[in-house]
């Protein structure tokens, strides 16, 4: 039973009022793409067990989606943040570096 | 192997049991097998259970992280039917309980498969017109299913209330040969008639990495040392995308909770498997008088085996609505595990990009009754480099846009 | 015998006697026993049978780990099977008959199991009933799931409700012994909010039963002022009745209240589910006291030591007269002064331990009971109560040194504590040799959401068992009376070398009848895991999952596999730490409650016209309005006909509606649907197709340009919540720096179809100020204004084929608008249609229903609809997905008509059978139907269907396949079967 804070209605949201979204920060591959690349942005997923980026909707609250860095392995939540991002911001990723001192995304590594 | 009947257990009462031998050895790895399965759940044990039956290749070493069936095979709601809409579905899963039908026999071990029926309720008339199409399918892919009544289906299960004031119950889809098995007993079965061939159950064994030579897979690390190989399979459910990553590529898989309960036993009153999916939950009855029951999956990425409890909810209202009489039983357990999910919430078993390196994977929800049947196929590819069971659940379908995608004929694949 | 002593009893009410019913027979018990002591007065010593060998089983505890005294209780709609006896408060006409017998608990068939037991260890199951085949399935099973069981079935609905509750805190402490009442006390007195729940109806726990004295007075003193002092605090709540079940991620709790219970009087609901959240979680659960394994310890009157004196000082009863205490530590000695002091025989002390007990055995000397120091129970005799015991040396094999006779034995082999909380969500223990328990590690707490610990034990349940020692753990020092107790000896087996035949009678688990001898048999086969060890003896999965029986099991299976206890492991414990009921699980989501119904502001007048109801998502919709004598399939052929000849109304509020609305709207729905809607002129409606990322049709409807930056998108039914939310999506997640607004107003509108030749007519017949001709209101655009006195905005546009205006009004004036529809077209011969009449009406015409001819793996191409994708546009979400290999194939099925040769219907579902097998012999197929149906205004059946080249095999005639094996003819025709050319609906 989660606990997200959703970052713009300020709300500690239960997991009841918020809809998951999948893998976060994906690049949306189109016409003129290859299809390897079309197949990674549609179905290949991290799926890390540990530091997982990652969308949801405070569906049942203000209708935003917002992002969030969570454990999978421990459901630690180490921040979550606006979806009108393009890379985890500075103070989420120092959360995760302090658990995970080598940790660095998947786009920055 | 001391086989195993009631004259031996007629024998072995006399002198109080003392002289049963282990049911399967727990060596140390060797230095190199033919082949090394990683997992040993249901699915693992029984491909190399048939590597071995089918074609002779039984130096196979079958390696788990912690005790063989205590992953999946030991959480899940043990039914088993093979009555689905697409023709590759049908086709492994129906080899499955075909396998299943004589798997104690086989085995030498009692699974308990009991094929009490199994009905999904049909509560829309979405949902009749698709499990219409499922009969009319499954009677060109030679899988015995039919439709039923609302009144035959009352007869068939006493304790339903098929006049609900939501969604009153318009007919189901009757498989006969469906049921259930033991799910603990398909494990251990599996790894007894496979330690017999020579084959080595290791357990608590976690593969660290997995080395490759040139596009070509040799071996594995583990925490018990390296062990080379000729083949890797990959039997993983719910942490295959670890696995995966060590080798080197992804899966189009992701990893969620699925959870479980059972009732305080009682008194026998459903023989048959109920699946409701309009409302999200299914039950069965077991042999200790639980009633069994599941529902859909969590809806974030997880590996805690750990789910959420307004799913339980979720879950127990819908049976409560579908048998009004649920609401004086008490929950007793619940449990949760991990399964994987592909993005067509078929199954993977294929070839990988790594030489050597084969992958079972994203069964969902619906593994268990897969078990005979996936290991049988999975011991094909493995053997042979290609298995018309397994073709269509090629990994690479994704990119191609081709899918099996069950969930077509009603709201939940499984 | 046992019996109500003549005083004592601190929980009981003499003055306020109650009768309850045990199988038939009238019983007498006082207000504040339990079911479990009010038996005990009766002397009702023998309370059920077990699982699987039906032994005579008695209680065994006084709490929640009780394994065997289960009944099945109540009657009709409150029947409920496996109540447990010691849990369950007693109440005037409370009535409880005994489980898992047949025909009579005195004499019960399947007793007959246990001259059987040699030849039934565990898992004999596995190992027989193998052939012949079919007998497992027709004679085996359908005996073991007869004999198995427990409880009865329920048989009536529930008569009683239930209810949900939300509770936020800073602090939850579970437990209202003095453990955690001084927790709350201090967190309270910090100033946090705090919640405190006790599971039982009163507070104190074991140290007011043990008559421990804290800072010189009396623990029930101590109790009830710090009670008084937690009332006093206004940021404390304090509960009773009322169990946390379970710890869930992120600090959610379940509690479970039981609020009726123990009444007579049933109103109101029976138990509440509080939803908690917790910022802390404190547990002060308690321990539970362990049995010790000797020969014939199942027979009734064997007990917990610890309950024995429960029984004396909670109720005023006593389970014997003559009590053999047999213990591993010194907290059994008190049970026997407790006895003694009640005027009980205690003939001895059996101690395993060579040494004996500290100074607490000058005491029980005092008293002049004796004690056997390094003795152990051999043998306990009796059948269905124990008449005695068999003493032996615990270092020997059980060679008999006396005989003792005795009506009750209370045994205790040491305490474990109550972890299920603290680990059910990862919490981890130590193994304590000394104590011989698993205590939580509190450096391996569970963690949070913030990655830090949120649950912390106090008190036993983190392994302190003196007074002192847990309000110490809970940051109380105090002075007790009570002595410092001699070391505990881990007790095992007893005697140590007890041979195979006392092995086979030393029961562990009670109810699932797993003995010493199961748990080495499993060990021996090779089921080396714990986890192995349960599912192939059963031990610990009976209904008190293994409260008593797991630890006891666990140390036979490590010293059978020669490794330490902490190596082997625990099982997982998993929620919830009794068994708690469904119905509190549903709480009020029951019958008409179960899911919300979404009703039109039309719904009552279809109600009393007939309407069959048909469920679409959680809306209801009229499949057809029945008069009296129809079938429903008469009104749905009535129906179509009338809307071909005169006119039908159809309420199509249920249509999703969003306003999507900005200066880039338009940029924005050209990538949603496949066709152009940016270049759409104001005033003008396009029939627009969405796909989702995958390619797949997902949705259609008409789209209307309401002015130059609005556009109003209509989704199917059950689509508006699911698009708007892929609208969001896309434009918070993906193209961000977009211009755009949407709205979901479907249930601001309520929206009437009108079709049919004499539409116009019926509209006009309302009056109102708008051009409803043909030339001033053409096809496919929109006018607004008043019709009548409705606010409408009327679309011209056809889902049947007929002349169509779509009527949009407010949704508070969708009822009346549909009464005057209604009204005025009487003489038009106006008729309501369902949403069956609008499938077939649509089908004779071609037009695709999304959910029949889609299935979330049809793409636009697949039916044809190659017009309605724009080929001007670079991208639409869907358009890459359909570029890859297996969507641009040629070979697709394709959608066409299909016309049957002797004007049968095909039957829903069918499949169109190609020459030959798959490899996996299956048949071939090349083609389904999608919809078909009978049209009364062809009096033929008609279908669609897709199949394999299908519009190159125009006039071809192919098979399909029926349930009974016979095959229907059917030709390949153009899809549009009615007015071909439009004529009619552009009237």
């Amino acid at each position: 039973m989660l606990l997200l804070q959703c970052p713009y209605c300020g709300v500690n949201a239960e997991e009841t009022e918020l809809a998951a979204g999948g893998e976060a920060h994906l690049k949306r591959a189109t016409v003129g793409d290859s299809d390897e690349a079309f197949e990674g942005y549609l179905f290949m997923r991290e799926n890390k067990k540990g530091v997982h980026l990652e969308r949801w909707r405070h569906a049942y609250g203000c209708g935003k989606w917002f992002l969030a860095a969570r454990d999978t392995a421990t459901l630690e939540v180490f921040g979550t943040y606006p979806a009108q991002t393009t890379e985890p911001p500075a103070d989420v990723t120092e959360n995760i570096r302090a658990k995970y001192p080598d940790w660095s995304w998947k786009e920055t590594a | 192997m001391r086989r195993y009947s009631v004259f031996a257990v007629a024998r072995e009462g006399l002198r109080y049991h003392t002289g049963w031998e282990r049911a399967w050895r727990s060596p140390q790895p060797k230095k190199k097998y033919d082949v090394i399965i990683v997992g040993a759940g249901g699915h693992g044990l029984a491909t190399a259970y048939y590597l071995g039956k089918n074609y002779g290749i039984t130096n196979v070493a079958i390696i788990e992280k912690g005790w063989l069936g205590g992953g999946n095979t030991g959480r899940n709601t043990t039914i088993i039917r093979s009555n689905y809409l697409q023709d590759p579905s049908a086709a492994i899963y129906d080899k499955a309980l075909k396998l299943y039908e004589n798997l104690s026999q086989d085995l030498n071990y009692n699974v308990m498969f009991s094929p009490r029926g199994l009905i999904m309720l049909a509560q829309t008339h979405h949902e009749v017109r698709g499990y219409q199409r499922t009969v009319m399918a499954n009677q060109l892919q030679g899988v015995a299913t039919e439709w039923v009544t609302p009144e035959q289906l009352k007869k068939l299960v006493p304790i339903i209330n098929i006049h609900g004031p939501r969604y009153p119950v318009m007919g189901g889809l009757y498989q006969k040969r469906g049921g259930t098995a033991r799910h603990d007993a398909v494990a251990w079965g599996y790894a007894r008639a496979c330690s017999d061939m020579g084959m080595d159950v290791i357990q608590q064994c976690e593969v660290k990495g997995v080395r490759t030579e040139g596009g070509k897979v040799v071996g594995v690390l583990t925490t018990k040392g390296d062990i080379d190989c000729d083949k890797l399979g990959m039997v993983v459910a719910g942490h295959t995308s670890v696995l995966a990553e060590m080798a080197g590529f992804r899966l189009p898989i992701e990893s969620v909770a699925l959870q479980a309960l059972v009732s305080e036993p009682i008194k026998p009153c459903m023989d048959v498997v109920v699946m409701a999916n309009t409302v999200h939950g299914y039950m069965s009855q077991s042999d200790k008088g639980e009633m069994v029951i599941g529902g859909g999956t969590d809806s974030f990425n997880n590996y805690t085996q750990r789910g959420s409890f307004h799913h339980i909810e979720e879950t127990v209202r819908a049976l409560v609505e579908t048998f009004p009489m649920v609401s004086r039983l008490k929950m007793l357990r619940q449990w949760g595990g991990i399964v994987d999910m592909t993005g067509d919430r078929s199954p993977i078993l294929s070839k990988t990009p790594v030489d050597g390196i084969f992958v079972n994977c994203g069964w969902g929800t619906g593994g268990f009754k897969a078990i005979p049947g996936s290991g049988w196929a999975m011991a094909e590819l493995m053997a042979k480099g290609h298995s018309p069971l397994t073709q269509e659940f090629d990994m690479f379908r994704f990119r191609e846009g081709k899918f099996i995608d069950e969930s077509v004929a009603a709201g939940v694949a499984h | 015998m046992s019996t109500r002593l003549a005083n004592s009893g601190r929980l009981i009410d003499r003055s306020k006697p109650v009768e309850f019913k045990f199988n038939g027979k009238r019983f007498k018990g006082y207000e504040g026993d339990t079911l479990a002591s009010a038996l005990f007065a009766n002397d009702q010593m023998m309370v059920g049978r077990s699982f699987k060998y039906h032994r005579p089983r008695g209680v065994v505890a006084s709490g929640a780990e009780e394994p065997n005294a289960l009944f099945n209780m109540g009657e009709g709609g409150r029947f409920e099977p496996n109540q447990r006896a010691t849990t369950q408060e007693l109440f005037d006409g409370l009535t409880i008959r005994s489980q898992n017998h047949w025909p009579s608990l005195e004499f019960d068939i399947g007793a007959v199991n246990q001259l059987f037991a040699r030849w039934l260890p565990a898992g004999f199951y596995y190992k027989m009933f193998i052939h012949p085949r079919p007998f497992w399935k027709h004679v085996y099973e359908p005996f073991i799931r007869q004999s198995a069981g427990l409880g009865q079935v329920p048989q009536e609905k529930d008569a009683d409700t239930y209810e949900h509750f939300y509770y936020f805190c800073d602090v939850l402490v579970v437990g209202g012994g003095i453990a955690g009442l001084a927790a709350a006390l201090k967190e309270g007195q910090a100033g946090k909010k705090v919640l405190l729940l006790e599971q039982t109806a009163d507070f104190g726990g074991r140290a007011v039963v043990d008559g421990v004295e804290i800072d010189g007075k009396s623990a029930e003193a101590w109790v009830q002022d710090t009670l008084a002092a937690l009332n006093a605090m206004p940021n404390v709540t304090v509960r009773n009745r009322n169990m946390a079940s379970g710890v869930y991620d992120h600090g959610y709790v379940l509690g479970y209240e039981r609020l009726t219970d123990h009444l007579s009087d049933k109103s109101g609901p029976r138990h509440r589910l509080w939803r908690i959240r917790a910022g802390h979680i404190i547990t002060a659960t308690g321990a539970i006291e362990r049995p010790l394994s000797f020969a014939g310890n199942d027979i009734p009157g064997v007990l917990l030591a610890a309950a024995v004196r429960d029984y004396v000082v909670n109720w005023g009863v006593s389970v014997g007269d003559r009590t053999v205490v047999v213990t591993n530590n010194d907290d059994a000695y008190r049970t026997a002064i407790i006895l003694k002091n009640a005027g009980l025989a205690v003939p001895a002390i059996i101690d395993a331990r060579a040494s004996g007990a500290g100074p607490i055995a000058a005491e029980v000397e005092k008293l002049g009971i004796r004690v056997l120091k390094g003795k152990a129970i051999a043998k306990v005799k009796g059948k269905t109560r124990v008449t005695g015991v068999k003493v032996c040396l615990q270092a020997g094999e059980g060679s008999v040194i006396e005989e003792i006779a005795c009506d009750c034995v209370a045994m205790s082999g040491g305490w474990s504590p109550v972890v299920h909380l603290w680990s059910h969500c990862g919490g981890k223990l130590n193994w304590d040799e000394d104590l011989a328990m698993f205590r939580p590690d509190p450096s391996r707490a569970p963690t949070g959401a913030d990655g830090k610990a949120f649950v912390s034990t106090v008190g036993s349940a983190s392994g302190y068992l003196s007074t002192a020692d847990v309000l110490k753990d809970a940051g109380l020092e105090v002075t007790t009376n009570e002595v410092a107790a001699a070391p505990l000896e881990p007790v095992w087996l007893m005697p140590q070398g007890a041979g195979p035949k006392l092995r086979m009678k030393a029961w562990l688990d009670y109810q699932n009848d797993v003995k010493v001898s199961d748990v080495q048999l499993a060990a021996r086969e090779g089921y080396e895991s714990v986890e192995h060890t349960k599912r192939y003896t059963t031990l610990g999965m009976a209904t008190d999952q293994g409260k008593l029986s797991n630890i006891n099991g666990l140390a036979i299976l490590s010293k059978s596999l020669d490794a330490s206890i902490p190596n082997v492991g625990t099982t997982t414990f998993r929620p919830p730490y009794t068994p708690i009921s469904m119905g509190a699980i549903t709480g009020a989501a029951r019958d008409e409650l179960f899911q919300p119904i979404h009703k039109t502001p039309m719904f009552d007048w279809h109600d009393a016209n007939g309407a069959d109801w048909e469920p679409v998502g959680h809306w209801r919709r009229t499949y057809a309005y029945v008069r009296n004598g129809e079938t429903v399939h008469d009104a749905v052929n009535r129906e179509i006909l009338n809307v071909r000849e005169n006119v039908g109304t159809l309420d199509a509020s249920t249509l999703g509606k969003i306003i999507v609305k900005g200066p880039d709207a338009g940029k924005f729905l050209d990538m949603l649907y496949t066709n152009m809607m940016s270049t759409l002129g104001v005033g003008k409606c396009r029939y627009g197709l969405m796909c989702n990322e995958n390619g797949f049709l997902s949705d259609d409807g008409v789209v209307v340009r309401l002015a130059e930056d609005t556009w109003l998108c209509h989704t199917t039914t059950g689509g508006a919540d699911r698009i708007h939310g892929w609208m969001e999506d896309w434009l918070q997640c993906e193209w961000w720096d977009w211009k755009v607004y949407t709205a979901n107003v479907t249930e601001q509108f309520a929206q009437i179809a009108v079709a049919g030749p004499k539409a116009r007519q019926l509209l006009e017949k309302l009056g109102g100020n708008m051009d409803l001709s043909k030339e001033g209101f053409p096809f496919m655009t929109y006018v607004e204004g008043k019709l009548g006195e409705f606010d409408a905005r009327i679309f011209r546009i056809s889902f049947s084929g007929e002349l169509s205006y779509e009527v949009s009004v407010p949704a508070s004036q969708g009822a009346a608008l549909w009464a005057a529809l209604q009204e005025a077209g009487k003489d038009l011969g106006v008729m309501p249609y369902g949403t069956e009449a609008m499938h077939i009406l649509r089908a004779e015409k071609g037009f695709i229903m999304i959910g029949d001819e889609t299935d979330g793996t049809i793409i636009p191409q697949d039916l044809n609809l190659q017009w309605a994708i724009s080929k001007k546009k670079e991208d639409y979400l869907g358009k890459r997905a359909q570029e890859r290999s297996f969507m641009a194939s040629p070979d697709r099925w394709k959608l066409v008509g299909l016309e049957t040769l002797d004007g049968s219907v095909i039957p829903d579902g069918s499949y169109v059978p190609a020459p030959g097998y798959n490899p996996n012999g299956q048949r071939n197929v090349q083609g389904r139907v999608t919809s078909t149906y009978y049209s009364p205004t062809l009096k033929r059946g008609i279908a669609m269907g897709l199949v394999k080249h299908g519009p190159d095999r125009m006039g071809e005639v192919i098979e399909f396949n029926r349930e009974d094996g016979t095959m229907v003819k059917a030709k390949i025709v153009d899809p549009v079967f009615y007015d071909k050319d439009g004529e009619k609906q552009n009237v």
